[in-house]
């Protein structure tokens, strides 16, 4: 549980920011949601959102829900934890602080 | 979520899968509806099956699920041999239960701590060295005089406590009519105190009530004795019982699962010390002594302290032994005194049975391992038809950890339904073997408590178990080489190696156990048919008491007559006590006035007609008459005469008794030789004097306590017991018959551990040759099996089928051979340990070692018969067609 490569991490930050912003979304639409909010730049493997998803939720960062959609399909929706709020401010944290410094090395060099 | 909500989702891994596919799967959906190309929309969603395994692997424990799937597809395997799986089920149950069994023997006997505050600090003290018949001799018996000395001395360091030996005593609540037994033991009145023990109702003794002789007469009762006889009556408190002549009182309850220190009884009322009547004197010894050491005290020189204090006790005593051989008196100096850990108590049972449990539970041992090594075999047997299975699964990436999980997990299965089973044996089989070592009217009491140190050690032993058979099949599994496996064999012979090496340990065992068996068999069928003498048949013996006050002689001769007169009595007789009874009373014997003789001649009391109610035939001279007593005429035995005569005929000659004064007996009658006191014993000198005893003035003197020996007609002597014990009072209403028993059953009572012995190595000896057997038999048959092709293709070619017998059976025979061997060292280097067990029998013996040699042999060539014809009749057209 404790893997947290910038690649990993960077995910994490953004499925907890957009889940903060759009709570009860479910898998897609947090896809949708990155690629929206970044303008296309980023789209992985649009799978591997899944384990992170678990994963979160196994940390006690998310909490899943199943709800009836209008199409009689179910699908999971997902929403912050209070543990997920303060995970979201530490990693943003921590994201600003590495990417500040990554662009320090970048302008000096 | 949490851990627990990981483990969970182990057992509900199918739902799991499920809603982590409707997940991925209305993702897809989703991404369709919103007008994305269906093959685009999977093909960036990559695949779905890793996107399940590593949502899965997140939520959940991952090697307990993979252990959940081994332990299904195990079971599964199991069930699919049926008939192999419960042979090995059966047989390592059998061995597991036994070693439980054995166990709980062992830890309710000699390792389970008292229950009291600090059992590590207890010590039990013992003095070893050459006893007054001159052979090695330990006691752990002290008067009370020098114990009050020692405690005194080791004041600062230790607590001693003295503990009486265990008594059945008769008591009454009520009238002497109602005399009933209750087990019974002096100890210190500090002793409850000293162990940290509360009363479970009422008070209990206190060092107050043990310090003024016969000043307390204060009891408590065991727990377990107030359930009993009171049904947990408060109103037990107060009351008072008779026994002899002293009333007392009970104040107190002692709290559950305390019954003493006397590991292998249980005591039912405690009494002070004080209240024995031989607290006083110097000479007699029968309390044990313990010692309860304060933190941080050296043993050793405690252990000097206080052997210098009894050793100067002794001395002074010893001066009072003027007329006894010097060289006897410096060995009774000269004992040495030891301090051994007591914290699971101190008890005879302890030191009669320690040796014979640990020889049972080596067999047991064994017999767990020869079990272990067929399904060793089994399993080895099977990972060979699994060759490619394994090679399989290693080709799409099983890893070889993975694989040994898989075989161990098998083998689990195999070791937990064998405990499972053995559990059920164990409850059965160890409340058994204690029932078998109790004389009738002694019970040992061992709480025999199935409790986590049981479980433990159950827990402990199929772990243990699962590794030993299951770890080098797992391992072998394992390192198969796909590409050869797959291909379709490696080197077969290295397989052969383990199965038969396994073959040779399991007949080495094998011969060890029939041959330890066959030493105790053989010990027991000697004891018991050893020639005693006298004629035990039908003889039955009425330990008889008088109430209050000891009665004249001729009130003893009328109830003697009156039992005669009964229908079905044989002959009557009194003795002092019975033959082969286990006690003996002793003395050093002088010749015209000479100084005392170095051999211990033995004594015991009886009335005339005796010898011909025991049948003991009178060489010469006569039987006593209705006017002898105590001490005049003596009856002696041949080995007397032999002894302290030159073999010489002794009628009229006189000698003396020398303790504790100078008494001359003469000589009136001589007769053959008679076991003594003990089934065990060397035949010894043997003084029969009158039951009538007189004092120093020649008048007859009243008896208290006399055996009636009873010879009756009918063939079950205790036919007769209940009306002989009415009729004693009949006769006289003072007399009273406290026990009834038969010779028999005395003589029964002394081969009680050879029984027990000879039994349990016997059984165990059967099931390790079965076990051996099957064992050989199924290693044989897989052979042939296996063989199949090569031993068609060579009867095809013309082998005979004498040829074809010795193929299949060479390496197997020279096998057990080899195994035979070692077992037969085995048994010549560990037979010393427990010599000290065996009657009469030598391991060099001859006979000892033909005997398991054919019975392993034997069975070996019966395991091998259905193989070899197997073997010869493979039709070669079937076999080579069917390939």
């Amino acid at each position: 549980m404790s893997k947290s490569d910038s690649l990993q991490g960077s995910l994490d930050v953004l499925v907890l920011k957009i889940l903060s912003r759009r709570p009860r979304s479910h898998g897609y639409a947090i896809m949708s949601a990155i690629k929206e909010f970044s303008d296309d730049v980023l789209s992985a493997e649009e799978g591997s959102l899944y384990p992170a998803l678990h994963r979160m939720e196994e940390a006690g960062w998310v909490r899943s829900e199943w709800i009836k959609k209008d199409s009689g399909r179910r699908a999971r929706i997902y929403e912050l934890t209070a543990a997920g709020k303060k995970q979201l401010a530490q990693e943003q944290e921590r994201w600003q602080a590495v990417t500040s410094a990554v662009n320090r090395v970048l302008r000096t060099v | 979520m949490s851990l627990w909500s990981r483990i969970a989702n182990v057992f509900r891994a199918g739902r799991l899968n499920r809603e982590i596919d409707e997940e991925l799967q209305s993702h897809i959906e989703e991404a369709i509806e919103q007008g994305r190309d269906q093959a685009e929309a999977r093909r960036a969603f990559g695949s779905v099956l890793r996107r399940r395994e590593e949502s899965r692997d997140v939520q959940l424990v991952t090697w307990l699920d993979s252990l959940r799937a081994d332990a299904v597809f195990g079971l599964r395997r199991l069930r699919k041999t049926k008939v192999t799986s419960a042979a090995a089920i059966l047989s390592l149950a059998l061995a597991i239960g036994a070693c439980t069994a054995a166990f709980r023997l062992i830890d309710a006997l000699l390792l389970r701590p008292l229950p009291i505050t600090h059992p590590e600090r207890l010590y039990a003290m013992s003095r070893s060295g050459i006893g007054f018949d001159g052979k090695p001799s330990s006691s752990d018996s002290w008067s009370y005089p020098v114990f009050r000395l020692m405690r005194a001395a080791a004041k600062d360091q230790a607590e001693l406590i003295a503990i009486g030996y265990w008594t059945r005593t008769d008591l009454t609540y009520k009238s002497d009519r109602e005399m009933e037994k209750a087990s019974w033991q002096y100890v210190s009145g500090w002793m409850f105190g000293s162990f940290g023990i509360q009363p479970a109702l009422g008070r209990l003794l206190a060092e107050n009530d043990d310090l003024t002789p016969l000043a307390h007469p204060v009891a408590v009762l065991s727990y377990d004795y107030w359930a009993r006889r009171f049904g947990k009556d408060p109103k037990a408190i107060g009351r008072t019982f008779r026994t002899g002549n002293d009333i007392f009182e009970i104040v107190g309850v002692a709290p559950e699962g305390f019954t003493g220190t006397e590991t292998g009884t249980a005591v039912d009322i405690f009494v002070p010390t004080m209240m024995n009547s031989s607290v006083t004197r110097g000479d007699s010894t029968w309390i044990r002594t313990l010692a309860l050491v304060k933190p941080g005290v050296a043993i050793e020189p405690l252990r000097q302290k206080l052997a210098a204090i009894s050793r100067a006790f002794e001395v002074e005593r010893a001066k009072g032994f003027t007329d006894m051989p010097r060289q006897k008196i410096e060995n009774f100096l000269n004992q040495v005194i030891s301090m051994d850990p007591a914290a699971a108590g101190s008890s005879n049972l302890q030191k009669d049975y320690s040796r014979p449990l640990a020889a049972l539970a080596t067999l047991v041992a064994l017999v767990l391992l020869i079990a272990c090594a067929n399904v060793a075999n089994l399993m080895t047997a099977q990972a060979a038809s699994r060759a490619r299975e394994m090679a399989l699964r290693v080709s799409i990436g099983a890893g070889r950890w993975r694989l040994v999980q898989l075989v161990l997990v098998e083998s689990a299965w195999i070791a937990i339904l064998a405990a499972a089973v053995g559990a059920v044996f164990a409850w059965w089989a160890a409340p058994l073997a204690v029932r078998m070592i109790n004389p009738p009217d002694n019970p040992a009491r061992l709480a025999l408590p199935a409790d986590w140190r049981v479980l433990g050690f159950a827990v402990a032993l199929t772990l243990g178990v699962t590794f030993l058979f299951g770890l080098v099949p797992a391992l072998r599994a394992s390192s198969v080489k796909p590409a050869s496996a797959l291909k379709g064999g490696e080197d077969p012979h290295s397989r052969r190696r383990l199965t038969h090496a396994l073959i040779a340990v399991q007949v080495a065992f094998c011969f060890f156990v029939l041959f330890v068996a066959g030493l105790f068999v053989t010990t027991f069928e000697r004891l018991s048919n050893r020639p005693t003498g006298f004629s035990a048949e039908r003889l039955l013996l009425l330990d008889t008491v008088t109430e209050g006050s000891n009665q004249p002689a001729a009130y003893w001769d009328e109830v003697a007559d009156r039992l005669r007169a009964v229908p079905g009595v044989e002959t009557v007789a009194f003795a002092g006590r019975p033959l082969l009874s286990g006690s003996q009373s002793n003395n050093y014997l002088a010749i015209g006035g000479g100084p005392p003789m170095e051999t211990l001649a033995f004594f015991m009391n009886v009335s005339p007609g005796w010898l011909g109610t025991m049948k003991i035939p009178l060489v010469d001279g006569r039987d006593f008459r209705a006017g002898d007593a105590d001490p005049s005429a003596a009856i002696v035995n041949e080995t007397f005469a032999k002894t302290f005569f030159n073999g010489e005929n002794p009628i009229g000659k006189s000698f003396e008794k020398t303790y504790p004064r100078r008494i001359p007996l003469q000589i009136v009658g001589l007769t053959r030789d008679a076991l003594y006191h003990s089934m065990r014993e060397s035949i010894k000198p043997v003084v029969y004097v009158p039951f009538r005893r007189s004092d120093a003035k020649g008048a007859l003197q009243p008896i208290g306590s006399g055996m009636i020996i009873v010879r009756t007609l009918s063939t079950n002597p205790l036919a007769l017991a209940s009306i002989l014990r009415q009729e004693v009072p009949r006769a006289r209403s003072e007399f009273r018959v406290r026990d009834i028993h038969t010779q028999q059953e005395l003589m029964d009572e002394q081969t009680v551990r050879e029984r027990l012995l000879a039994m349990l190595a016997l059984f165990f000896a059967s099931v390790a040759l079965l076990l051996a057997g099957i064992g050989l038999y199924g290693v044989l048959n897989y052979s042939v099996v296996q063989r199949r092709r090569e031993i068609g293709i060579r009867l095809a070619i013309g082998a005979p089928a004498g040829a074809i017998a010795r193929l299949v059976t060479v390496d197997v025979s020279a096998m057990v051979v080899v195994g035979a061997a070692a077992g037969l060292a085995l048994g010549m280097a560990s037979v010393r340990y427990i010599e000290t067990l065996f009657y009469q029998v030598k391991a060099t013996d001859l006979r000892m070692l033909a005997l398991p040699a054919l019975a392993v042999f034997g069975a070996a060539l019966m395991a091998a018969l259905p193989a070899v014809m197997r073997a010869v009749r493979i039709d070669p057209v079937d076999t080579l067609r069917s390939e």
